[in-house]
Parts: C-alpha cells; sequence; structure tokens
C-alpha cells in the first residue's frame, strides 16, 4: 500500500504543478488558489444555459454536451479530472438536497439543480452517511426492543456494517450503470430528446437516497405502523424525484418499454428500503429469543428472529 | 545591478572582508551532520518530535508545526493502541461482535485516506501526507477515551457506567473534530468548508461508536 501512496504522492506533485500552469485558470499570482475563476467561469455557464432552458424548453442537451466537454477537458489520468466532479460549493449540495427531499411536481431535478455539473460529492458521502445511519439505528433499536429481557447480551453486529456498506454502494453505482445502458440502448433505436450522461443518472440516484437518512434514524421507533408508513412516505419523495427524472428520457420510447422502466426504478427503490428495514432492524413486538446467548461450555446458540 | 554601475573604487583602497553563510543548524535534510550521532539522540529527536505534537493535540492553536513537519509515527501507534483495546469483548460469536483489528485498522486508515482525497478534491491546498497525519494525531483524544472506558467497564457495566462513557466518548469526541477542524478548515476555499468538515465529523463518529458500544465479555 505504500507504493500506491507514493504513487498518489507523485500525483499530486504533478497535479499542483499543471494547476499552476493550467491557462485557463488566469490567476494572478501562483499563491492565489484557481477555485475563484472557475467558478465564475461555471457561474456564467449556468446563467447562459438557464436563459436557453427558458427559450428552448427543455431541449439543450445539445449545448449542454459542448459544454460539458469544455469543462472536463483534463485527460482521465490526471488528478485534475477527478477535480472538475467536486466542483460543488456548500451551498449547492444544499440545494441539491432539499431538491430532493421536496421534489417540485413537473419539474427535472437533473434539469434544475445538476445543469450539467453533476458532482460526486453527494453520492459518495450520502450513502457513507446512510451505511453508517443504517448499521447504527439498527443497532439502536435492537438494543431497545431486547432491553428488558434477561437473557440478552448485547452484541455491537460489527459485521452488518459490512453488509450495509455493499449493499447500498452496489445499489448507488450497479443500478445506475444498468439504467445508463439500457437508456444508450434505447436511444439507438429511439431517437430520445433528452438524455443523461452516466453522472448525472449517479448524481440523481445519490441524491434520492438522502429522505432515507432520517427515515432509518425514525426507524428506531418500535412500531410497525409507524416503520412502515416511513417506508411508504419516503419511497414517495424519492420515487417521485426518480419518477420525474426519468420519465422525460423514456416517453418517446413505446408506451410499454416506457412504464416497465419506470416500474422497474421504483420496484428496485422499494426493494432496497423493504430490504434495509427487514435485515437490519429486528421485527418489534414479538417475543423472540435473545439472539445470541454466550455459554460457558464453549458453544454458542444463535437465533434469528425470522 | 543598475545602480552600482557608477560606484567606483580606487585602485590603492584594499578592499577586504569576511563572507560567512551562518549554517543553519535546523535544517531537517543534513544527513551528514545526524550519521555521526548516537541513536539514542536520533530516537530522542523523533521522540521529541512526536510528543510536542500529541501536546498541540492536547491544546489546539493554528499552529503550522503539525502541519509541516509531518509523521505518522503518531498515527500508527494510536491507531494500534485502539484497535488492540477494542478487542476482547464478545470475542466468543464472530459474527455479531465487535469490530475486528483489521476492521478498526481499516476503517481508521482508509477513512483518513478518503477524507484526505475528498479534501484535496474540492480544491484544499494542504498535502496529503499532512493531513493523514493530523487526522491520525486527533485520534489521540478518543484513544484516551477509550482507556478510560475500560477502565470503567472494570468497575462494572450498568446504567451509571454507561452514562459516564457516553459522557467522557462524547466529550472527547467533540475534542477530536474541534481539534482536527482547527487545523484542516484553514486549507479550504471558504465557500467549501462545510463539505470538508462533515467527513470529518463522520469519521470521528464512526471511531466514538465503535468505543461507546464496546461491551467485554
Amino acid at each position: 500500500i505504500s507504493c500506491l501512496v507514493m504513487y498518489l504522492f507523485a500525483e499530486f506533485d504533478d497535479a499542483a504543478n499543471l494547476l499552476a500552469a493550467n491557462p485557463d485558470a488566469t490567476t494572478i499570482s501562483i499563491d492565489e488558489p484557481v477555485e475563484i475563476p472557475k467558478n465564475q467561469h461555471s457561474h456564467l455557464q449556468e446563467t447562459g444555459r438557464e436563459e436557453d432552458d427558458e427559450l428552448l424548453g427543455t431541449d439543450d442537451s445539445d449545448k449542454t454536451e459542448l459544454l460539458a466537454g469544455q469543462k472536463k477537458s483534463a485527460p482521465f489520468w490526471t488528478f485534475e479530472y477527478y477535480q472538475t466532479f467536486f466542483d460543488v460549493d456548500t451551498y449547492q449540495v444544499l440545494d441539491r438536497i432539499k431538491g430532493s427531499v421536496f421534489p417540485v411536481p413537473g419539474k427535472n431535478f437533473v434539469r434544475l439543480y445538476i445543469r450539467s455539473n453533476p458532482d460526486l460529492y453527494g453520492p459518495f458521502w450520502i450513502c457513507a452517511t446512510l451505511v453508517f445511519t443504517i448499521a447504527v439505528s439498527g443497532n439502536l433499536s435492537n438494543f431497545f426492543i431486547h432491553l428488558g429481557k434477561p437473557t440478552y447480551h448485547y452484541v455491537p453486529e460489527f459485521r452488518k456494517v459490512s453488509i450495509a456498506a455493499t449493499t447500498i454502494y452496489a445499489y448507488a453505482w450497479l443500478v445506475p450503470l444498468a439504467l445508463w445502458g439500457f437508456l444508450m440502448w434505447r436511444n439507438s433505436k429511439v431517437m430520445n430528446i433528452v438524455s443523461y450522461s452516466f453522472l448525472e443518472i449517479v448524481c440523481v440516484y445519490g441524491y434520492s437516497l438522502f429522505i432515507y437518512i432520517p427515515t432509518a434514524i425514525l426507524w428506531i421507533i418500535p412500531q410497525k405502523v409507524v416503520r412502515w408508513v416511513l417506508v411508504v412516505f419516503s419511497l414517495c419523495v424519492s420515487g417521485s424525484v426518480l419518477v420525474m427524472t426519468f420519465w422525460p428520457a423514456v416517453r418517446d420510447d413505446n408506451r410499454r418499454i416506457a412504464v416497465a422502466t419506470v416500474a422497474t426504478i421504483l420496484l428496485l427503490h422499494a426493494l432496497l428500503a423493504v430490504g434495509c428495514l427487514a435485515y437490519f432492524f429486528d421485527a418489534p413486538e414479538l417475543d423472540i429469543p435473545a439472539p445470541i446467548i454466550p455459554a460457558h461450555n464453549g458453544t454458542t446458540v444463535i437465533t434469528k428472529s425470522h | 545591478f543598475p545602480g552600482l554601475a557608477d560606484v567606483s573604487i580606487s585602485q590603492d583602497i584594499p578592499v577586504e572582508g569576511e563572507i560567512t553563510v551562518p549554517v543553519g543548524s535546523h535544517s531537517p535534510d543534513e544527513d551528514y551532520s545526524t550519521l555521526d550521532e548516537p541513536v539514542k539522540d536520533t530516537i530522542m529527536r523523533d521522540l521529541k518530535a512526536v510528543g510536542k505534537k500529541f501536546v498541540h493535540v492536547m491544546y489546539p492553536r493554528k499552529s503550522s508545526a503539525l502541519l509541516r513537519d509531518w509523521d505518522l509515527w503518531g498515527p500508527l501507534v494510536l491507531c494500534v493502541s485502539l484497535a488492540l483495546m477494542l478487542q476482547g469483548g464478545s470475542a466468543d460469536s464472530k459474527d455479531d461482535g465487535g469490530p475486528q483489528f483489521a476492521e478498526v485498522f481499516v476503517i481508521i486508515w482508509f477513512g483518513a485516506v478518503v477524507i484526505t482525497l475528498n479534501s484535496k478534491l474540492l480544491g484544499g491546498t494542504i498535502s496529503f501526507f499532512q493531513s493523514l497525519c493530523v487526522l491520525g494525531y486527533c485520534v489521540m483524544p478518543l484513544t484516551v477515551a477509550m482507556l478510560v472506558c475500560r477502565l470503567v467497564l472494570l468497575a462494572g457495566a450498568g446504567t451509571i457506567s454507561f452514562i459516564i462513557r457516553l459522557i467522557v466518548v462524547g466529550a472527547m469526541f467533540g475534542w477530536s473534530t474541534l481539534a482536527s477542524t482547527a487545523f484542516l478548515a484553514d486549507s479550504q476555499p471558504p465557500n467549501r468548508k462545510a463539505l470538508v468538515v462533515y467527513p470529518i465529523f463522520l469519521f470521528y463518529f464512526v471511531i466514538s461508536w465503535m468505543i461507546l458500544t464496546f461491551t467485554p465479555q
């Protein structure tokens, strides 16, 4: 691992040199961070596209493709290339999160908030937060459910963190990959007006998972009705974000395929929510024997609730 | 040297003087001068540097000493001791117990690397190893909390001990986060500070959770 670290260290030195010599940055002095000119540049781009949005409706995919190409011009093996995916400010991230929690009917999340500046900060850290929130909340909820029982011995259940991480990151990256591949394939058959890049789809999925974080915290409440109401509510909110994003991309297609695509998206989303609830949170209000009884003769008895 | 064009020195005045370059005694790259010193001096110098950094973490001020002369000895020692202290709890069942040694190690180092990459990608000006150094050293309050928790658990595992542990771990978690933020937040662009501070908060929260949920046999 030290080789990898030294390689990264060398890479960052190169990147620093590249940044210092970047002609597009228009820095006055070498010490000045290059972020300020870049932000101005992207703000100019955004206001330009806002006007175009008004004029042309939602059909600005060509122009945004061009402008997106201008932005990400660094070759993919330089550090600069990956910095373009983190070109967001605090207020932008907060706006995107707000947009995913309060979906405005009729407004497309990608067009409204992302505007050809997809970031990887939101998806990555929302997934990380969700992983730990689900693991911690599940652990707490099980603790409270089994609290009074005399044979209960608390265990931190650390294994579940790895399982949660694998599940959530796989969902947040593989499902967008599959969806992007599918949309590209349909694009080759039917001319769709609206098409999304892979990163925009990852971005939408990442931000749409945000509503599950407070939901997971509220799942600690050991009432079945409350939990299922929360599942339905969060599914509606994040599902609507996804539907409003992807319906324009498939509506020009064969009606059956369009409906099937949107239904699959919603089904997978629901599966994630219900699966997490079922696996990480023990069922409440049932007389369950303790999960682990540490026996002194060396054998352990493990009984799960379902 | 345009100003010296009209300076003339007459031939019969000797020009003499001394030019001495003061030898810098604090340059860290002078291998030739540290090669002959006794081993004890070498080790004591490194130990003193590590100790000074621990003191900096205990009283976090905006000093650049922690950043300038980074080293990873302190983080390694803290990480290993924390991982060792987290062993020995509920070790009977491998499935639902606490974190294994390797898991703690990976979480701390991989988490620190990810946070460093995140702050660099967001445009931070701090170097990779400096950031690792700061994040590693700021685990020290949590290691102290782990020690206190183990001592409290020796006395008993009831509600009162849990409340004591909760308060201690909470306070140390706040201290760690504030200390590392004090060192790292300055190197970020001002409109992205919160984006960089949040992962640090999450990182120390996860470590605090592991410490708080440690239950002995």
